[in-house]
């Protein structure tokens, strides 16, 4: 039996729930969105990921009915959602300060969004009860949101705008005021949730880790643009830009004039004793300029020069220990400092390397990215 | 020790200018009036034996026997009640603006409401009188654009007094409302809006029940000051509004009659202690929620 994959971006006859068509946003002269086009499908977990200011959170607005675009069309399941108001839309959204309405008890606040569409009082508490279940907060159902920790309230919060069942559920930062450890487990705990309902749901995080543990699909943004979406792993092994190379995880670029060798090979003079090799599948032209950018990880650290397409000498500078991982930085001998990663798979064991020492750092031809921007 | 000390300085306050004054006036609310220095008896010049031997609660008793004091203190209760209710429908909007106003411009307004308070509450009221008479402001403008033709007659009625008491007592609804208001969290409008609430239905269902706490404040500030109300009944009112500071005034200076106007004064202050109490439990729930 083959096991589908879920990836409806790929099927062009899957229809999305979600398309930006050309969409722009401006705020007076400022631009928040500019000119976006981008479909979301059914069942995805689409994250939107980027710095502050870069038009995530207003393309979230935007999507739950607060903003209207200034141009542009925007529909959902096919039908133009442009002026519809918030509360005609099948859609729900977890803010980020989680909004719970501190005079109702847990239980009313995830009652609230039946209660006005009047459902029958069965069917309410039975759905009520339910969330609570679905979200482990049926002890705490009396509770009013002062009276339960941070992490409560969060569930409180999804449980609430799940309680609608809504098409789309949009996440504004949803674990963003949550400590480190409960914010993983709840990463888990969305996914898991988001799998059980069905429901599509798109996140807004500025948490790069965050976004590439639970969305289906990432789309990286940079000042009212989409710079690229995909897939977690393609974004991570193979960014389109420097932006997004360099804004996901961390990487080494090298920069300098290409030369083709051959098919899909070529070679980057970055400065250092010899050129580089690359693979790429985007072509070069012989002299243009191009960067290889790399992850620390895929760079090996040797006392010897190894037997690798690529071997650049260099000493230590600086030793990061991560405890799992140790990071060295090592400079080059045209003064560029290259970031290599190694795992710290034994527990007790010396060092192999310390400050100033001379190594050799090499990696394949096909461990880095090239990039033409 | 030093806890007993700080906890003396409010207790004495309270002995010094409310506690022994009004036991003074309770003693004379149980006294007769005479013709003397002070004007009435008995004193303590006969000793405290004796004098307290001749105080009986006959003032009381008169107080229930002629109608115009229960008529005085159910019409205050009457003009406090509406005026209340006038103030907060007046304050209420323009504490709401306030708070939706952008932030740079919330301390102009914020000045603008207690500007009036630099001048005296007097001559605010008496300028009152200018604007409200047959021949004031008001009435000159309504004439000069050709909506009456003969003056309305405002001043001397109990709508001057409603007036004069919502115009002064405004603020004092405005100020606490404001401050619930502000409070609000615009996102937990928002959220009300995103699970199927209209504009309206949000502000019945969140704005509302979050500034209770402000409006039941404000209720209070402006209920209690009214009802004891004297200055604003006898400059706008004239002798047709009937109320009980007005009253007690009368006794006290006109009819020289301090007993019983004591006694009017210690039956004002009951009636004033019910809701001051209420007052203080709703603050005091208030500041349980918040923790």
């Amino acid at each position: 039996m083959v096991e589908t994959v879920f990836a409806p971006w790929e099927d062009p006859n899957a229809s999305p729930l979600i398309s930006f068509k050309n969409v722009t946003k401006r705020f007076g002269t400022f631009v928040a969105i500019d000119d976006l086009t981008l479909d979301i499908y059914e069942q995805e977990f689409f994250a939107l990921l980027g710095p502050s200011g870069c038009g995530k959170t207003t393309m979230m607005r935007m999507l739950a009915g607060f903003e209207n675009p200034s141009e542009g069309s925007m529909s959902l399941s096919g039908q133009d959602i442009a002026g519809i108001p918030p509360n005609k839309r099948a859609v729900n959204m977890m803010f980020q300060s989680y909004a719970l309405f501190p005079h109702l008890s847990v239980w009313e606040n995830i009652a609230f969004g039946l209660r006005r569409d009047g459902v029958a009082k069965d069917a309410l508490s039975a759905r009520v009860d339910e969330m609570l279940k679905l979200t482990r907060l049926e002890k705490f159902a009396r509770r009013k949101p002062h009276q339960i920790s941070g992490g409560q309230r969060q569930r409180v919060a999804l449980a609430r705008s799940l309680a609608k069942a809504p098409k789309l559920l949009l996440l504004d930062e949803p674990l963003g005021a949550l400590d480190k450890k409960l914010r993983q487990d709840t990463q888990f705990e969305l996914m898991d949730i988001q799998e059980k309902t069905g429901t599509t749901f798109v996140i807004v995080t500025h948490d790069q880790e965050e976004a590439m543990t639970v969305a289906s699909r990432v789309a990286v943004m940079d000042e009212g643009r989409i710079v690229q979406v995909a897939t977690p792993q393609k974004i991570y092994e193979a960014p389109d830009s420097i932006y997004v190379a360099d804004f996901i995880g961390d990487v080494n670029i090298l920069t300098g004039p290409v030369k083709a060798t051959g098919a899909e090979t070529y070679t980057l003079d970055f400065g250092g004793a010899a050129p580089v090799v690359a693979t790429s599948e985007r072509p070069f032209s012989d002299g243009q300029t191009g960067h290889l950018a790399i992850r620390p990880e895929k760079i090996g650290i040797h006392a010897e020069r190894p037997d690798a397409p690529n071997t650049v000498q260099g000493k230590v500078l600086d030793i990061a220990y991560l405890g799992n991982l140790s990071t060295y930085y090592v400079e080059l001998p045209n003064a560029q400092i290259i970031k290599a990663q190694t795992a710290n798979t034994q527990r007790i064991s010396r060092r192999a390397f310390t400050w100033e020492d001379p190594v050799w750092v090499s990696w394949s031809a096909t461990a880095g990215v090239l990039l033409d921007q | 020790m030093k806890r007993a000390v700080l906890i003396a300085v409010p207790y004495f306050w309270l002995l010094a200018l409310f506690m022994i004054p009004f036991l003074i006036v309770f003693k004379i609310s149980l006294s007769d009036a005479a013709l003397a220095i002070p004007p009435y008896m008995p004193t303590m010049k006969e000793g405290l034996g004796a004098m307290l031997s001749q105080l009986d609660f006959e003032n009381f008793i008169f107080l229930t026997e002629d109608d115009l004091y229960w008529k005085a203190y159910l019409s205050s209760l009457k003009i406090a009640f509406i005026s209340t209710v006038f103030t907060f429908l007046v304050g209420y909007p323009i504490a709401y603006a306030m708070a939706r106003a952008p932030t740079q411009w919330r301390a102009t307004l914020m000045m603008l409401i207690i500007l009036p308070f630099w001048t005296s509450f007097l001559i605010r009221v008496y300028a009152w009188v200018g604007i409200l008479s047959t021949e004031g402001l008001l009435n000159r403008f309504l004439m000069w654009i050709g909506i009456i033709s003969d003056p309305l007659i405002i001043l001397n009625t109990s709508t001057a007094v409603y007036i004069g008491i919502v115009y002064t007592y405004v603020p004092f609804m405005i100020l606490p409302i404001y401050a619930a208001l502000e409070r609000l969290d615009e996102s937990l409008i928002e959220a009300a809006e995103d699970l199927g609430c209209s504009r309206m239905k949000a502000f019945w269902l969140i704005t509302v029940p979050l500034s209770k706490g402000g409006i039941i404040a404000g209720c209070f500030l402006v209920f209690i000051p009214a009802l004891g109300e004297f200055v604003i009944p006898s400059l706008l009112g004239g002798s047709g509004t009937l109320m009980i500071g007005k009253v007690l005034f009368e006794e006290f200076f006109s009819n020289r009659d301090w007993p019983v106007a004591s006694a009017v004064a210690v039956i004002l202050l009951i009636i004033l202690i019910i809701p001051i109490i209420l007052f203080q439990r709703n603050e005091q729930r208030q500041q349980e929620a918040e923790e």
